[in-house]
């Protein structure tokens, strides 16, 4: 273990200490697309005690330009990302305990991952999702690292309960559509410079040096060759509902309002039943497959006709491809899968 | 009128005059920024009623969701 990370305890302000501190830490990555793939194999390499990765998503050909560790094989199995990337991760380093989950992230499930966890990154593609992670971390009190990008541009916040603003305190509304589906496109350096902000703060947190946190608000765009550097702290606000004095946590509800969600620059909706009733994936293909083109595996099921692809998780989660469309796409859903 | 916004100096239509025009002019579809003006970090509340004038240094820092 020692030569394993010997230039990392050499880094003094980490030191054997601060390793020792981070084998004893748990992780929690939300997103397990550029970000969180690129988060995830630095603090596997760094050598945290656990890692607990949840992602909805499958690995496709247009994530291989800038979502390492995917595969060209994981592209063509569809292999759910979660998996995908436990498996890369533990032939990184099979000392880091990795828990995958193929699942879309609701406040229930959160609050089910979060026991015992010392730190939430952002690796989400929606503020849906970011906004109840908002209200979990000042829930329970566990620090979260915010990171996004959209083409060539760039943003991170490390959100400390009880200290910094949080989200809600900074956006105070989750905006209407617009920001999430990158049309924009997206270029593999802006991931790293995100990811390797919210890897550095993690490694302060985890490692005893919080007086080394950044404490700014940075974005930057690595094309126009725009960087920024924000004090925020002035825009904590006492009656926040997030975090102020009498918070209620407003977007924790977030489970009975949500069931489709149009998935980031995909042409895709995904429907969440709210039927908790798991589907068998089997007899599924078996009922589809005079409709259409049928594909399985072990995870999920993917079902062609000439316009549109359907893919049903284990879960009971359907992405609708072909469409942005979300009454045409229920529609699609109910059509097929009853 | 000149600006330094982000670090680049631009030059702004003289019926930009409030920190909201400017939010405005750069990020019309992009609601949700965040805004120092000359140093200071204004609140949401205070965007309309801060004026600019020429030479001020304005950072727009805008959340996306991308990840």
């Amino acid at each position: 273990m020692e030569q394993r990370y010997s230039r990392q305890i050499l880094f003094s302000p980490i030191g054997t200490e601060g390793q020792r501190k981070l084998r004893q830490t748990h992780l929690l990555i939300i997103g397990a697309g550029a970000l969180g793939t690129s988060i995830a194999e630095m603090f596997t390499r760094a050598g945290a005690g656990k890692i607990t990765i949840a992602d909805r998503d499958y690995v496709e050909w247009s994530n291989l330009q800038r979502q390492q560790l995917y595969t060209e094989e994981d592209a063509q199995n569809r292999t759910p990302k979660a998996i995908a990337l436990k498996e890369k991760l533990e032939a990184i380093n099979r000392d880091v305990r990795i828990e995958a989950h193929v699942t879309d992230v609701t406040p229930r499930i959160l609050e089910e991952f979060v026991g015992g966890v010392d730190l939430m990154l952002d690796a989400t593609d929606n503020f849906d999702i970011r906004m109840v992670m908002n209200d979990i971390s000042q829930k329970h009190s566990i620090p979260w690292i915010y990171g996004a990008v959209v083409g060539s541009y760039g943003i991170s916040y490390t959100i400390i309960p009880g200290e910094t603003p949080c989200l809600h305190c900074m956006m105070e509304q989750i905006p209407l559509g617009g920001l999430t589906c990158d049309t924009a496109g997206i270029i593999s350096p802006i991931v790293q410079l995100v990811t390797a902000h919210q890897a550095a703060e993690g490694l302060k947190i985890l490692t005893g040096n919080r007086d080394a946190l950044r404490e700014k608000l940075i974005s930057f765009d690595l094309w126009s060759n725009q960087y920024s550097s924000i004090d925020v702290q002035r825009l904590k606000n006492d009656s926040c509902s997030s975090c102020g004095a009498s918070p209620s946590y407003p977007f924790l509800d977030y489970e009975n309002q949500t069931r489709t969600a149009v998935l980031c620059g995909r042409d895709t909706v995904q429907i969440r039943p709210s039927s908790k009733h798991k589907p068998d994936l089997k007899r599924t293909a078996e009922d589809l497959s005079p409709l259409g083109e049928v594909e399985q595996n072990p995870f999920l099921l993917s079902f062609s006709t000439d316009a549109n692809r359907l893919v049903l998780f284990q879960d009971g989660r359907v992405l609708v491809h072909g469409t942005s469309d979300v009454s045409e796409a229920r529609s699609l859903y109910h059509r097929y899968f009853g | 009128m000149e600006l330094l916004v982000n670090g680049t100096m631009m030059h702004l239509s003289d019926n930009i005059k409030t920190v909201s025009d400017v939010i405005d002019y750069f990020t019309a579809d992009r609601p949700a920024v965040v805004v120092e003006h000359n140093g200071n970090i204004l609140t949401k509340e205070s965007h309309s009623t801060v004026n600019i004038k020429d030479g001020d240094k304005i950072e727009l820092v805008n959340f996306v969701g991308g990840g």
